[in-house]
Order: structure tokens, then sequence, then C-alpha cells
């Protein structure tokens, strides 16, 4: 059996992380515009989007109309009933959207209908992982179309832009990324990335970089040198907030690497917009939301 | 910042440049994929409705009844444009529109259209569903609610200051092409 409070709780983190951008976003758009000239379109296109960050917590309503793929990333014991688990986010996803929390963004893809509710086959994503603690901790990240259309999978070497299989390779390929995304991922963005793994788990883990708060540091001091050099060089690019141009085009950069095999080389980018939707909880034994991850 | 107001003539349109901030007060049409393609292919605007001089938005809001019955738009930001792309310079053509609103930008046939028949692409900020959705005003009417559906139907819709960017004028001049360019060459320089 499961938690007695488990699905309020995962309703209120539906809710919320629809309507309400993490601090350490918040945080980082708010110094974007200060390095934006005041009065100028990029700094004016800002202000517009944390006024919008604004509204919508105060309504509580979505901070945009695209909900998007449904992420969840689920930390927690082993022996936790994952298929209850899983069965209480999908009644919490149906009824978040039946209360106008997210929008109807399901559709069934071979005939285009709508499922109404937010599920459906692989809607939403779960990513159960157990660890050796008693801790149970749920994410959920709220993903919208426009930016996972601009995300990128390069196969190393790649001769037109001279990328070979190295780090100086990857930066080459991370950028690019950045410049054909141009503002269609409704920038400013923050990249997650994965070096190596193969086709499927470098995708799956450059969204795991999403998961990291954006004023971590990584823990492999070449990744990290990595982040701060393409966010520096991404800016440089002056793309700008939706690509009207100006200084920031980037909010952040988060790396992470996984074993390849000798004969594959991939590099995957997932690009995520500023309406960064990603909260999280740690549940109590009775279902009750203990804090806040983010 | 620019201020637009209804009527739309082609004299204001021209006058508007790229990189120009406006904001507009009067009635916009939303219009996405089933509309533009139905437009496309010889589709007729039911009768009293004109496209003439008026601006089409490439947004499929989200619409409730509130209620007293009346429709109210609780978010309305706009979709990505470039889906538009292989209809819209035609439907400029055929439907006398003045502006399109979206976001991401179009092509070059649609710019080529702008220049020829006076009309422009304005930009929305992405994902400002609240913000833009206090910009509107009331809901006017609604064309093909039954055919298309709500979020593709054609909403008529009365907007207030809606804020926009001019990144595509009517004198061949685009915001999306300079960046670009700007952008590859400070890529180049980058990774050279």
């Amino acid at each position: 059996m499961l938690m007695r409070n488990l699905d309020a709780s995962l309703l209120e983190l539906v809710r919320r992380t629809s309507a309400e951008l993490p601090e350490d976003i918040k945080r980082v758009i708010d110094q974007s515009l200060q390095r934006e000239k005041r009065g100028s379109v990029a700094w004016n296109t800002l202000s517009i989007i944390e006024k919008n960050i604004q509204l919508a917590k105060e309504r509580s309503l979505p901070i945009c109309q695209d909900t998007g793929t449904c992420l969840f990333y689920i930390d927690c014991p082993v022996g936790l009933d994952q298929i209850a688990f899983a069965q209480s986010d999908r009644a919490a996803i149906k009824e978040a959207t039946v209360n106008g929390d997210l929008r109807q963004k399901s559709v069934y893809s071979l005939t285009g209908k709508n499922s109404g509710t937010n599920l459906g086959p692989g809607a939403p994503v779960f990513h159960f992982r157990q660890h050796a603690s008693s801790e149970l901790k749920v994410s959920l990240m709220l993903k919208g179309g426009g930016c996972e259309n601009v995300g990128q999978q390069y196969s190393l070497p790649m001769e037109s832009l001279q990328a070979n299989r190295d780090l100086e390779g990857c930066r080459k390929v991370i950028l690019d990324s950045v410049l054909k995304a141009q503002g269609r991922g409704c920038g400013p963005g923050v990249l997650g990335v994965c070096i190596g793994g193969d086709r499927a788990t470098g995708y799956e883990h450059s969204k795991e970089q999403l998961l990291r708060k954006l004023d971590d540091t990584n823990p492999n001091p070449q990744l990290a040198e990595m982040e701060e050099r393409i966010l520096q060089e991404a800016n440089q690019m002056g793309i700008g907030a939706m690509g009207y141009g100006g200084e920031v085009t980037l909010l952040g950069v988060k790396i992470g690497a996984l074993n390849r095999l000798p004969a594959s080389y991939f590099v995957s980018v997932s690009y995520m917009c500023w309406a960064f939707r990603r909260l999280g909880i740690s549940l109590n034994d009775n279902g009750e939301i203990q804090s806040w991850l983010y | 910042m620019i201020q637009l107001e209804a009527p739309f003539t082609e004299e204001k349109i021209r006058a508007l440049k790229q990189g120009d901030e406006v904001e507009i007060t009067g009635v916009l049409f939303t219009g996405r994929d089933a509309a533009h393609k139905y437009l496309h292919e010889g589709g007729a605007l039911p009768d009293g409705m004109s496209l003439q001089d008026k601006i089409i938005y490439h947004c499929g809001p989200v619409v409730i009844k509130d209620e007293e019955g009346n429709w109210k738009v609780v978010a309305a930001g706009p979709t990505t444009s470039a889906r538009e792309e292989p209809y819209q310079g035609d439907i400029i053509k055929q439907f006398g529109l003045r502006a399109v609103i979206g976001k991401g930008g179009m092509g070059e046939r649609t710019l080529k259209a702008c220049k020829e028949f006076g009309c422009v692409y304005l930009h929305a900020v992405g994902g400002a569903a609240q913000v833009l959705s206090t910009h509107i005003q009331r809901v006017k009417n609604v064309y093909f609610l039954e055919e298309f559906g709500s979020p593709e139907a054609m909403w008529e819709l009365e907007v207030v200051k809606f804020p926009v960017l001019v990144t595509m004028d009517s004198h061949g001049h685009s915001l999306h092409k300079e960046i670009l360019e700007a952008s590859t060459n400070e890529f180049n320089r980058l990774v050279k």
C-alpha cells in the first residue's frame, strides 16, 4: 500500500511545476536582464519574460501554453512498488490536466488524436532510479516542443566542422547546436549535453543534466571548464533572447559523459527553453511533502 | 514603442522597419495549421468575414467559457511559424493580409510576399502565454470552431497594446537572416 497523502503531494508537484520556475533559473534570468542594455530589444524581451514568470505564479496558471513532455525522475529506496507509484503519477497528470494546470498536449502519433489527458504510450516519461537510501524524491520536468525540436545529436568525427573525437571536437559541435537553434528554442536557454553513450542513452543523459542546479559545479574539472567556456562563447555569438540579438544567448551549460563503444562517439544536446519548468519534492513515509528540491 | 492601431493600412505597414517594437491595438485572427492549409487549398471564408488589411496570429489559444457563457482567453502565446511557410505567401497575396504574428520567423517566400504586397512579420515572445493573454480584451467571434476544433479555429480577438517586434519588414529585411549571418561569422571565428 502506498502512502496516504501521496496523491495530493504529486498533484501539488505538477501544479507548481507548471506555474512556477525554480529559484536557480529565475536568479539567472534576473542576472541576464541586468546584463542587457536598459531599453534595448533584448532588455524589453527579458522584461516580458520576467513579467510572465511573475504573472503565472500569481495566477497559478501555466507559464507556457505548451505543457510539453512530462518527465518524471524518481529516486527511490529498494522495495518501492514502482508500478503503483507510476499509476499515482499518471493520476496526478490526468487530474492536473482536468484542473487546467496542464494543457492537453499528448496526441497519438499515427492518428493525431489528442488523448485529452496527457496520458498514452510513453506519456508521461518515467525514470526510476533505485538508491541505497530510504529517501524518496520525485522530480518533474515539463519540456516544450519548441526547445525539444532544436536538440541535436552528432556523431564524431564530423568533417564539415573538422570536429574530431576529442573535447575540442565536442566544443565545436555543441556550439554548432547553438548556432542551429538560433532563437527557435525560446532562448535564452540551457544546454544539457552528454558526451558518449549510445544514441538513446546519450539523449537521455543529456536531459538528466538539466536536473542539475544552474549554479552547481561539475565534479569533473575538465567538463566544468568546458561548461564555462561554451557558455561564454555561445553568448559571444549574440543570438540573444528569442533570437532578436543580445548579450545573453544561453543561461547555462551542463555536460555529462557516459562510456561509449570504441566505434562510436556521440555528442547529444538537449536544449531547454527559458520556461524551464523543473521542480522536485522529497516525500516522508505518509507521502507528505517534506521539502522542495529546487 | 510604435503604436499600430486599426485600421491597418498599407501605408502604416510600409512605414515599419525591421527591429521596430510595436504595440498593436485592434483585431487579430488566430490561425494555425488547419486554417492555413484550408485557405491555401482554395477554401472560402464565411460570409461577413474578411482578412483584407487584417492580421493573422499563429496561435492556438486556450479559450474557456465563463459563468455567463462568454468566451475568455486564458493563454495565448505564439506557435512556430515555419510550419506555415508553404502557404503564407499565397495567403498574404490572396486575402490581403497586412501582418502575420508568430515566433521563430519565416522564410524567403513569405519575405518576398511581404515586400510585394505590403505585409510584415511580427514576432511575439515565445512562451509568454500569460503576459500576452492580458493584452487580449475580448473574443469578438470565432470561425471554423466545429470544423477545426478549438485551438485550430480562427478566433477573432480584440487586443490592446499587444507587444511584438518587427522581424521581417515590407522592404526585404529580415532580422532572422541578419542574426543568423552575424552569429555564423562569430561561430566560424570560434571554431577555426
